[in-house]
C-alpha cells in the first residue's frame, strides 16, 4: 500500500466514523423542536383557507410566493427549451 | 413516421381517457385529497406524451398546435398572477385567500371542520392555473423536442 492509498484510507476512516457517530447522535425523526407554527396550521388550515388538505393550504395560500417561485422556474424552462429547439429546427 | 404498433396505439387509445380523467380529477380536488395543480398537471402532460409516442409527431401536430401550448401556458401563469393581485385589491396582502367566507364561488365555510368541493377560496382557483400550466408546459417541452428529433430523422433518411 502507497502512501498515496494509505492518507485516502485515514481520510475515508476519518470520514466513516464522524457519519456514523453523527447518525446516532441525530434528532429523532418526527420530534421537531419548535412546533409552535406546525400546530398552528394543524389547528387552523381547515377554518382559515376552507381546504382539508393541508399541503396544498401551505403550498398555495401560506406560501403562496413560494408556489410563484416554482411557477416561474418551470417557464423558464420551457421558454429555454423552446427558445433552443427552435433556433435549431431552421 | 408511422408511429408504433397496433397493440401500443390500441392500450394508449383505452388508457388515455383514464389518465386524463384522473389528472383532471387531481387537479379540481387539490384542496380536498392528496394532489394539487403540479401533480395532476403531470399526470394529464404524461398521458399527452403517451399519445405522442404511440402515434407520431405529426399526427399530433394536427391537433395540437404550439401556439397553443404557448397561450395555455401563458394563460395559466397569467391568472395565477392575477388572483394573487386580487389579494391586494379585496383582501389584506399579496396572496391572501379573500374568496374564503364570502359564498360565492369556492366560497364556502367548511361545516364540522370537513372541505367539500367548494370551499378552499382562491386555492382551487389557483391549482385550476398552476395545472393549466403545467400541462402545457411539461408537454411543450417533449413536443418540441419530438418535433426537432423527428426533423432531423428527415434530414438523415
Amino acid at each position: 500500500m502507497n502512501k498515496r492509498n494509505l492518507i485516502a484510507f485515514a481520510f475515508l476512516t476519518v470520514v466513516g466514523v464522524f457519519l456514523i457517530f453523527s447518525t446516532f447522535m441525530m434528532h429523532p425523526f418526527g420530534d421537531p423542536n419548535e412546533q409552535a407554527m406546525d400546530q398552528y396550521i394543524i389547528d387552523n388550515t381547515v377554518d382559515e383557507t376552507g381546504a382539508n388538505n393541508g399541503v396544498t393550504a401551505v403550498v398555495f395560500d401560506y406560501r403562496g410566493f413560494d408556489t410563484l417561485g416554482e411557477a416561474t422556474v418551470l417557464f423558464t424552462a420551457v421558454a429555454g427549451v423552446i427558445l433552443v429547439f427552435r433556433r435549431l429546427k431552421k | 413516421m408511422k408511429g408504433m404498433s397496433t397493440i401500443v396505439k390500441t392500450t394508449a387509445n383505452i388508457s388515455f381517457p383514464f389518465i386524463l380523467i384522473y389528472g383532471l380529477y387531481l387537479i379540481a380536488h387539490g384542496h380536498l385529497t392528496p394532489g394539487g395543480g403540479f401533480q395532476g398537471g403531470a399526470v394529464v402532460a404524461s398521458g399527452l406524451v403517451l399519445m405522442l409516442v404511440a402515434y407520431n409527431t405529426e399526427w399530433i401536430s394536427k391537433r395540437i398546435k404550439e401556439s397553443h401550448l404557448s397561450i395555455f401556458e401563458s394563460l395559466g401563469a397569467l391568472s395565477f398572477v392575477i388572483l394573487a393581485f386580487l389579494g391586494i385589491i379585496f383582501g389584506t396582502a399579496f396572496f391572501s385567500n379573500f374568496l374564503v367566507g364570502t359564498e360565492t364561488l369556492f366560497g364556502g365555510i367548511p361545516l364540522n371542520g370537513a372541505a367539500d368541493i367548494n370551499t378552499g377560496g382562491i386555492i382551487p382557483l389557483m391549482n385550476f392555473a398552476v395545472g393549466l400550466k403545467v400541462i402545457a408546459g411539461l408537454f411543450a417541452i417533449v413536443y418540441i423536442m419530438a418535433h426537432f428529433i423527428s426533423k432531423k430523422e428527415e434530414k438523415i433518411a
